[in-house]
């Protein structure tokens, strides 16, 4: 019983497809064609940019961010002061932006996990109160928050003259929180360098511990080693540097203003304490889906192994949760960077508002859009390559 | 996996290469363009001149004389940057947009156009107005701006100075600071992107003392902060300063310093590259002020057009010529100016005068130069 054997058509009749219907030239032109019409367009675009800019006197160089900037910058991590460059301003800008996106990181993570977590409680008030919180959030718009948290709420602190006065001492006005805060004296740098290298050794010897102890059971005491660990080398460096390596930086009020420790204005508050808000509601939710996407089944095996509920979610629901959580927590992040550019509105100096004061004294818009996108650009990719590397580690690994 | 995002990187980092490379004579960059050729200039009458010593290759700018004033009179209205939100220079009153600088604005369009209602205020914030004009989205930008050599070079052309303004300080009156000095350490909220954060900075640091600045991109907020109390000290125009204060809610509580550490003269400004346009609107500015010299009002226009004086004839177009002819104007252009808002003392009067709609200001420097200020034309001959 022999199948018929199909016939296909000899090679030169295949050939003959007429060249509008064969496939594999419909697929080249289609490519060939887009390719010169998007890079058609592009250059379209940037030589109308080029020749209108010529046209009107606009100057479309860089070189402007060597002139001095002029205009004074309210907060900022580094020294700086008027007569510095417009590139330098726009540096404490870039510094500004990357240290607010990196707390809000870290405190929307925090939150967002408590939060989602919460509202899968069974206690019902608890989880009532993470919907609440979760809604609101999610539903009122990040500039309304903002603005809400700046002047209903920081401003409206009593006024300098009249501080809340806390233990420390830290006072809080409606101009900011002036925290005492410990400062190096001149002989304080081997305490430094020993606080330093008991935190790296110590943290050698926790991992170094653990493995072992995961390895061949038993009980390492690693947590308590390392503790030791970073207390001897931290002491070493108290001795050596001769007993008084911190001062204590003490806020007083001389005039208008509070002067030393350390101060947070309203503005920077307002910014992080409604992003960090704003963004933990999402992460919440999304914390939520990954808890849910883990199956029912996984908890009542752990259960059924003895493991309470906070072992349970540690050792075998949050580890299976990751895997759906990462992906989406990337993108919020790299929200809550982005946004952090709606400080303008409330006057923080970060990246986006020195980008527009500068357009404003140095008359180069192109330019310094350009700048203020690659930076968000670069910070944006690097978050997510970071990121990325460690979904790597977490995720699903497909046969 | 780390190849797409170092393209996307690459690519927009030769994008700016090429703007920059393409921007002039003298190549800044030699990074290879994938994407953007070099432009061709032959399609245009411009072309990149050589590097001005020290400076940044500056193109000039093509013989468009006329064209705005054909773009006015097609579109048939004028389009004014000004503000929606500052009390006695450009606010809105029953719907309508008046001012100082409204009515600047006004008095150009009833010159071009014949009528002063054919204007379209455009609310510019202090960090658009400066691209706003560059790039020709407004013909004239009557916004409180002062004209400082910088703008000059890079906004556009600025025409003749309107008000001659300084900048000054508004503190509370129960904070005893009457100098300077005492505000040593002070917090100060101001305009950012403002020639105000400038100077403030200068001033500073040339006496050596130190201030908490904060800034603000909206004017609102800058004021709507120091009452809260966020600062100790605001700063701007005086003028400016006059008019929010008149809009606080217990004006008697703050009081404005008798220091002024800078000159701010306020200037309606043009797009460049248009001289026919540049000299209309001067005109119209000279034409303002010689009215008030003359003793031409909105008043007695009409009676005035068969005065004894010939130079009054002159400029409401009942003999000879001061121009008119060749900017394009009809003879009783001025005549329709004055008609339509009055001379210069009267708008002044208008909102800042005795019965000032907004706010009532000294003129001060701002008087006639026959009186002692400085507001001073050129005659219209």
């Amino acid at each position: 019983m022999t199948a018929e054997q199909p016939t296909y058509p000899p090679v030169s009749l295949r050939s003959q497809i007429p060249f509008w219907r064969d496939e594999r030239v419909l697929r080249i032109l289609a490519q060939v064609v887009s390719a010169i019409l998007i890079t058609g367009f592009v250059v379209w675009m940037v030589r109308n940019v080029i020749i209108t800019a010529q046209q009107r006197g606009l100057s479309l160089g860089f070189r402007f961010l060597t002139q001095s900037a002029g205009f004074p910058i309210g907060e900022s991590l580094i020294p700086y002061d008027p007569s510095m460059s417009f590139a330098y301003a726009f540096f404490v800008g870039v510094l500004n932006t990357l240290y607010v996106s990196s707390l809000g990181i870290i405190f929307a993570t925090i939150l967002g996990v408590f939060a989602g977590i919460a509202r899968l409680s069974s206690n019902w008030l608890v989880s009532k109160l993470a919907q609440v919180y979760i809604e609101v959030h999610r539903n009122i718009p990040l500039l309304v928050l903002l603005y809400l948290w700046h002047s209903a709420v920081f401003l409206q602190l009593p006024r300098v003259q009249e501080s809340i006065v806390w233990p420390g001492p830290v006072y809080l006005n409606q101009r900011g929180l002036y925290m005492t805060w410990p400062r190096l004296t001149e002989t304080g740098q081997p305490f430094v360098i020993g606080f330093a290298a008991g935190l790296i050794l110590a943290a050698v010897v926790w991992v170094l511990l653990s493995r072992l102890q995961t390895a061949r059971g038993g009980n390492t005491h690693y947590v308590l080693i390392s503790l030791v660990v970073l207390a001897v080398c931290t002491a070493a460096g108290w001795i050596i540097s001769g007993g008084n390596p911190i001062a204590l930086d003490v806020p007083e009020l001389r005039g208008f203003n509070f002067r030393g420790g350390m101060h947070l204005s309203p503005e920077f508050a307002a910014l992080l304490v409604g992003l960090v808000t704003y963004t933990s509601a999402f992460i919440a939710d999304v914390v939520r889906a990954g808890i849910q996407a883990v199956p029912r089944g996984q908890v009542e095996a752990a259960r059924a192994l003895g493991l309470n509920y906070r072992q349970a979610l540690s050792l075998v629901i949050m580890p299976q949760a990751l895997r759906v959580i990462i992906p989406p927590l990337i993108s919020q992040y790299l929200n809550l960077t982005k946004n952090s550019s709606l400080a303008a509105f409330i006057g923080f100096t970060e990246l986006f508002f020195i980008g527009k004061t500068t357009i404003n004294q140095a008359g180069r818009a192109l330019q310094v859009i350009l700048l203020v996108m690659a930076v968000y650009l670069v910070i944006s990719l690097f978050t997510s390559l970071i990121m990325n590397l460690y979904n790597r580690r977490v995720q699903f690994v497909e046969r | 996996m780390l190849r797409k995002p170092l393209f996307v990187l690459i690519s927009i980092l030769i994008l700016s290469m090429a703007l920059a490379a393409c921007s002039g004579a003298a190549p800044t960059a030699a990074g290879p363009t994938e994407e953007a050729a070099p432009p061709d200039t032959g399609a245009t009458t411009t072309e990149a001149v050589g590097e001005a010593p020290g400076g940044e290759p500056e193109a000039q700018p093509p013989a468009a004389s006329g064209q705005i004033v054909e773009r006015v009179r097609s579109r048939g209205t004028l389009v004014c940057g000004s503000r929606t939100d500052l009390a006695g220079f450009g606010y809105l009153k029953d719907n309508r947009n008046v001012g100082f600088d409204v009515d600047l604005c006004r008095a150009v369009a009833a010159a071009v156009l014949g009528d002063p209602e054919a204007v379209e205020v455009v609310n510019l914030s202090a960090a658009e107005r400066g691209p706003a004009l560059q790039t020709g989205e407004v013909d004239i930008l009557s916004r409180n701006t002062t004209w400082s050599t910088v703008r000059d070079a890079q906004w556009g052309n600025f025409t003749w100075i309107m008000f001659y303004d300084g900048q000054g300080f508004i503190v509370p009156a129960d904070s005893g600071i009457t100098s300077i000095e005492d505000m040593d350490g002070a917090t100060i909220c101001v305009t950012s992107g403002t020639t105000t954060e400038l100077n403030l900075a200068d001033a500073f640091r040339q006496r050596g003392l130190d201030f908490e600045p904060v800034t603000f991109e909206d004017t609102a907020s800058v004021y709507g902060a120091y009452e809260e109390g966020r600062c100790d000290v605001a700063t701007s125009d005086l003028s400016q300063l006059a008019s929010v204060r008149s809009g606080f809610a217990d004006p008697e509580a703050h009081v404005i310093l008798d220091i002024t550490i800078s000159k701010e003269p306020l200037t309606p400004a043009v797009p460049s590259g248009d001289d026919v346009w540049f000299d209309i609107v001067k005109s119209v500015m000279f034409g303002l002020i010689n009215a008030e010299e003359y003793g031409v009002t909105q008043a007695n226009v009409e009676e005035m057009k068969n005065s004894d004086n010939v130079e009054v004839r002159r400029l409401l177009g009942t003999e000879g010529d001061w121009g008119q002819s060749d900017l394009g104007l009809d003879p009783d252009a001025m005549a329709r100016v004055i008609a339509a808002v009055g001379n210069y003392g009267e708008i002044y009067d208008r909102y800042m005068g005795p019965n000032g709609d907004a706010f009532t200001l000294d003129r001060g420097l701002n008087r006639l130069w026959t009186e002692g200020g400085l507001i001073y034309a050129p005659p219209l001959r």
